[in-house]
């Protein structure tokens, strides 16, 4: 029970709040890098998503491929990383974490799209096909306002995911909040370390909330969103 | 390094099934074996051990002893043993980590900056294993503090007590222990042995690869590296001097049986001293260098330096 003092105290240090190792810098290190590696994620599958969702086939094969990238250990897409940084002359610590954790961010947010937009109500679509509208119309104004929802909700997972193995970041010398763990465990501070933790977890919950409630207001009228 | 060591591993099997036949082993290079004792040399599992096994067993070999190599054993903790149950008679070790290894509580001695000192101590240990530690090399393998050529040479920097003057402007990189207080070899003793405060720290590895790359990639100023790292030659570092003795005197000294020793005319001695005498820091990185960076054998890397130093022809 001493360790919970431990950490209260830890917290309560306003050493530990200040300057370029204090929490508030770890945490913006932490959502920069989380931040960029979705935006990238999406960047990257978002094109795909929509073009295979719109025709309507060869999604899954696409998906599959994505799903590499869940099934790779982020580690040793860390350790993959590191030299193919150093080569281009990106050094250590942010990039070759954000390297790491694209494809992680991927998968959820490749599929999630993919399948909002195959699931437009067909009727839906057709009708406004009917009207005239063209195809890059209808993804635009049909399929993408419909397929919301469910598009933000793979964003959520991928950047929860995000969020918690960014932390992988300071093996490789990297900021972020990662490194109050790894500090912990080297110096042995396990208040340290448990803090770090509690500040991961924290700032999951938080991207987890921030999501659903942009996953309720993207819905458009009419539409209920259920959570 | 993992195809090598197979290849080791197999030696090493070959060297036990000789030895096992009677020690019909492969002799000296043809010299007079007029009652030179048969030599067992072992290493831990780690190229500058094996380099430096190379180096006594060649000379030993070229002055007519029959040596058996038995290298790559493991950690410490293997080969410290296997010398004292006489599994191996002589191997390379470093004087302060092996005086803390084998008098862990410091009841018998305490290893300190200074080498003389911790030899002598280091001998007291010894004694009652029957083992006996011969001259030691001015070669160590122990924290160092490096700095790129760039910033050597544009601030005039040989030794750490040279950095006074710019430390509060520098980064220092190294493992992320370092700053600890139970640390006393790191940031601790930079302070209070030479009064340095930097700017900054940052956490990398110890003596790896990051902190060679954030050397290189100035995301850091000084970083620490073991003094025979092989990228201090080389990436063209800077080994800077610690001229005020922070580090704990880990220079490097065979330690022999004393059984042996007794059988021998005092040869063996002379020999493995002359080694030492001659293996200075610079010697030593530069053979790791070329074992760990060139990818050369650690056998001929061996035998071209013993000729070098004009100890074998």
């Amino acid at each position: 029970m001493t360790l919970i003092g431990d950490v209260a105290r830890w917290f309560a240090d306003p050493a530990h709040w200040q300057g370029s190792h204090g929490i508030p810098v770890r945490v913006l290190e932490h959502i920069e890098l989380s931040g960029l590696a979705v935006a990238v994620a999406i960047l990257i599958a978002a094109p795909i998503a929509l073009y295979f969702g719109h025709v309507g086939r060869g999604g899954f094969i696409a998906i599959n491929v994505a799903n590499i990238g869940r099934a790779l250990p982020s580690l040793a897409l860390l350790a993959f990383a590191l030299p193919i940084s150093f080569a281009l002359g990106l050094g250590l610590g942010f990039w070759p974490t954000l390297f790491a954790l694209i494809p992680l961010a991927i998968p959820p947010i490749l599929t999630n799209m993919f399948v909002a937009i195959r699931e437009v109500d067909r009727d839906v679509v057709d009708a406004a096909r009917g009207m005239g509208f063209k195809e890059s119309q209808i993804l635009r104004s049909v399929e993408i306002p419909l397929g919301l929802p469910l598009m933000l909700d793979g964003m959520r997972t991928a950047s929860v995911n995000v969020v918690a193995t960014a932390t992988l970041g300071a093996i490789v010398a990297g900021g972020a909040l990662g490194r109050f763990i790894v500090d912990g465990l080297a110096l042995q501070e396990y208040d340290q370390l448990v803090a770090g933790a509690l500040l991961v977890a924290l700032l999951a919950i938080v991207t987890e909330v921030a999501f659903a409630a942009l996953t309720r207001a993207s819905a458009p009228p009419g539409m209920s969103v259920s959570r | 390094m993992k195809r090598g060591r197979t290849i080791l591993a197999a030696l090493f099997a070959a060297a036990m099934v000789a030895t096992a036949c009677g020690g019909a082993g492969t002799g000296g290079s043809g010299a007079t074996t007029t009652a030179r004792p048969a030599v067992i040399i072992g290493s831990t599992n780690f190229y500058e051990q094996i380099t430096l096994g190379e180096l006594y067993a060649q000379i030993l070999e070229a002055n007519g002893y029959k040596v058996t190599r038995k290298f790559n054993l493991g950690n410490r903790e293997i080969v410290e043993p296997a010398i004292e149950s006489g599994q191996i008679d002589l191997d390379a070790e470093y004087l302060a980590t092996l005086l803390a290894f084998i008098d862990k509580d410091g009841k018998v001695a305490k290893p300190t900056t200074d080498p003389k000192e911790t030899q002598a101590g280091l001998q007291k240990a010894l004694d009652p294993k029957g083992l006996t530690v011969l001259d030691f090399a001015a070669a160590t393998d122990q924290n160092g503090f490096v700095v790129t050529k760039d910033t050597a040479s544009s601030k005039n920097l040989k030794k750490i007590s040279d950095l006074a003057p710019y430390a509060k402007d520098m980064i220092l990189g190294g493992p992320p222990e370092c700053p600890s207080p139970q640390r006393p070899f790191c940031l601790t003793g930079l302070k209070n042995v030479y009064g340095l405060t930097f700017k900054d720290f940052k956490p990398l590895d110890a003596g790896g690869p990051l902190t060679v790359a954030a050397l290189e990639g100035k995301q850091i100023d000084v970083g620490l590296l073991f003094t025979s790292d092989p990228s201090i030659v080389a990436k063209n570092f800077v080994l800077l001097d610690d001229d005020k003795h922070l580090q704990l005197a880990d220079n490097i000294a065979p330690v022999v049986r004393k059984d042996l020793v007794s059988k021998d005319d005092g040869t063996l001695k002379r020999l493995l001293n002359s080694i030492s005498a001659k293996l200075t820091q610079a010697e030593l990185n530069d053979m790791n260098k070329q074992v760990a960076v060139d990818k050369k054998d650690n056998k001929d890397v061996a035998a071209a330096w013993l000729k070098k130093q004009g100890l074998i022809k």
